[in-house]
């Protein structure tokens, strides 16, 4: 079984974000990017399923500028077998992503997309269960356990409400969330073979995929920010301090 | 004039409190509001719903394929439901943020999430990079369809009195997802997401046996309670109480951060709290920085002293 790992580059998440003072995005210039760190899980877990005798291939896919080759590496590393490279240096919105996405899918007749839950820098949380939708194939989203059992998958999902399992039929998209795995730390030994691994570049057009503008971003600003606070020394304040304020 | 759509989340006939604040955002977007309840038989959850103040109509929909909520087998049925609206609004649990997606990829449009404030129809702020920037977006042409940041609005009051009307929806339905198992949490506590006081413990608790001064404390003030991602990942307690970016966005009156360093992710969670008390031995960790008040000293000595006091 073939699977298909989505990893995005973004700002590394230690990074103290900055708003440009124009009120055009965040500051991005010098500033360290990773691979998005719950996409580390799902590399993590193809890698996982493959050592368990459920997976032959990892392709992993990104799409971005010329740098996102550094995080395709990362996930060549990790293990995966070979990468694709969907070049775009506009801005793509989850749903543009998750056409070309889609499109790959089914180009490679993988029968498993795996994906973060969530970038990290847009937190929009849409483009796994966007991928499903258009292919109209099962979705688990914010998986924390994942068997693979012949032509079918048991999802174990973190929900709200405590775990739900779901039986999906394959091909299915898992989106990972933080409790599926511990990544593994790169060797340099897998980091120096990562090299040699084959990158396939592509366009949206060759996906037949068009980027579309999508919502327009008016401005960004940086969150409003907490007057500083007291520091109070013994218990007897804290309660005194929380009665003045009315609070028991 | 809008005419929007909200998707009523339930669960065992009871309406989700999430529903009152989705009503909350229509009613700034404003124009008509519908709710849509998918369920086997949802009177009892109409019912509900229709005491919502704002709210214009329920329509209900009964199918046996809506005894459990499942996003594949919802989006066809709400894609049928959400022609002729300009809005179809989910509120933001895991349960919105799983089927929203899925209803704008089939409608064809990009998908607004988290809404944190209105300020036209189609124009919202909405958190980027864990909160740690707004970003105001204009949604493009087409259905806006969008995710609510809970935390950040109050619930509709009460006392409407809407006509319920039931319809029925032709979509074939999907059979390749299907519900196995719930191993729900059941707790006496107040729920996290709408509990105006929350104790959270962090790894400084070092076992799940420790996090009994937080619950004694909890008890004692009427409180929630929640953890950090390192508190949960470590064990101690169970998922569904990680508060922060990748677990509850909470906003009560009063917060308490016990053992808990204050990282961005975590702190994501919290940015609403009226009032944050941090309790840590490091005078220098990062909680300090966003705590109304801050308290240096060991947990073990300290909460049990309070929860005393209290
Ligand atoms: C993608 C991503 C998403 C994440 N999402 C979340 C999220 O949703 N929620 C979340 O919480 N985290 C999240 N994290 C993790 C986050 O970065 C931190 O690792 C985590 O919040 C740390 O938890 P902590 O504060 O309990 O532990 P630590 O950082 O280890 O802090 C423990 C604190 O306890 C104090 N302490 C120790 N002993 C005592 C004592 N006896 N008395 C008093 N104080 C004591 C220490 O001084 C220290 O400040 C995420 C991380 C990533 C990468
Ligand atoms: N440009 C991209 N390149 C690679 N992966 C992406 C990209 N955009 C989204 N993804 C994947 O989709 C997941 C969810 O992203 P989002 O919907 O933007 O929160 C991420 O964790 C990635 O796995």
């Amino acid at each position: 079984m073939k699977v298909l790992v989505s990893v995005k580059r973004v700002v590394d998440y230690n990074v103290r974000i900055q708003v440009k003072s124009d009120g055009s995005g965040v500051v991005t210039d010098g500033i360290k990017f990773s691979m998005n760190p719950f996409d580390e899980i799902a590399m993590e877990e193809a890698v996982r399923l493959r050592e368990k005798g459920k997976v032959t291939e990892i392709v992993a896919v990104t799409i971005g500028g010329a740098k996102n080759e550094e995080t395709l590496r990362s996930a060549l590393a990790f293990g995966a077998d070979r990468a694709i490279h969907i070049k775009e240096d506009g801005e793509v919105q989850p749903l543009t992503a998750a056409k070309a996405f889609a499109a790959a899918l089914k180009k490679e007749g993988a029968q498993l997309f795996l994906c973060g839950k969530q970038a990290i820098d847009d937190d929009a949380n849409q483009t796994g269960q966007m991928v499903a939708s258009l292919l109209d194939i099962a979705q688990a989203t914010f998986a924390s356990k994942v068997e693979i059992d012949g032509a079918k998958a048991l999802v174990t999902r973190e929900i709200d409400a405590g775990l739900e399992t779901l039986e999906v039929d394959l091909p299915a998209v898992v989106s990972v969330d933080l409790r599926l795995n511990e990544p593994r730390y790169l060797k340099l030994p897998d980091i120096m073979k990562a090299k040699k691994k084959p990158i396939e570049t592509v366009s949206l057009g060759d996906l037949g995929v068009t980027l579309e503008a999508g919502s327009k971003t008016v401005k960004v600003a940086p969150p409003p920010t907490r007057s500083k606070g007291v520091m109070v020394k013994t218990v007897d304040e804290l309660v005194a301090a929380l009665k003045q304020k009315g609070l028991v | 004039m809008s005419k929007i759509l909200v998707i009523a989340e339930h669960s065992d006939g009871t309406l989700s409190s999430a529903i009152a604040k989705t009503v909350a955002v229509a009613q700034k977007i404003g124009g008509d509001i519908e709710v849509a309840v998918f369920a086997t038989d949802g009177a009892a959850v109409a019912a509900q719903a229709a005491k919502l103040s704002g709210v214009t109509k329920v329509l209900v929909v009964n199918n046996a394929a809506n005894s459990y909520p499942l996003a594949a087998t919802l989006t066809p049925q709400i894609v049928e439901l959400a022609k002729g609206y300009s809005h179809v609004l989910f509120p933001g649990t895991t349960y919105g943020k799983d089927l929203a997606p899925r209803v704008a990829a089939r409608l064809n449009v990009q998908q607004v999430s988290d809404i944190m404030a209105v300020h036209a129809p189609n124009k919202f702020d909405r958190p980027i990079y864990a909160g740690n920037a707004i970003t105001t977006v204009e949604a493009a042409a087409g259905t806006v369809v969008a995710t609510v940041r809970l935390a950040s609005f109050t619930a509709v009051a009460e006392g409407g009195s809407a006509p319920v009307e039931t319809v029925a929806v032709n979509a074939t339905l999907p059979t390749h997802t299907r519900f196995a198992k719930l191993e729900a949490q059941k707790s006496a506590r107040p729920e996290l997401q709408s509990a105006k006081r929350v104790v959270s413990g962090g790894r400084a608790l070092g076992s799940s046996e420790n996090f009994k001064v937080i619950y004694d404390f909890a008890d004692k003030i009427g409180a929630g309670v929640g953890a950090s991602r390192a508190a949960v990942d470590s064990g101690y307690v169970p998922n569904d109480m990680q508060v922060g970016q990748t677990g509850k966005i909470i906003a009560p009156e009063l917060y308490f951060a016990i053992g808990i360093s204050g990282a961005i992710q975590h702190l994501a969670g919290i940015k609403d709290a009226r009032t944050i008390v941090a309790i840590n031995k490091d005078p220098e960790a990062p909680i300090f920085e966003v705590a109304d008040i801050g308290l240096v000293g060991d947990l073990f000595a300290l909460v049990p002293e309070l929860t005393g006091k209290m």
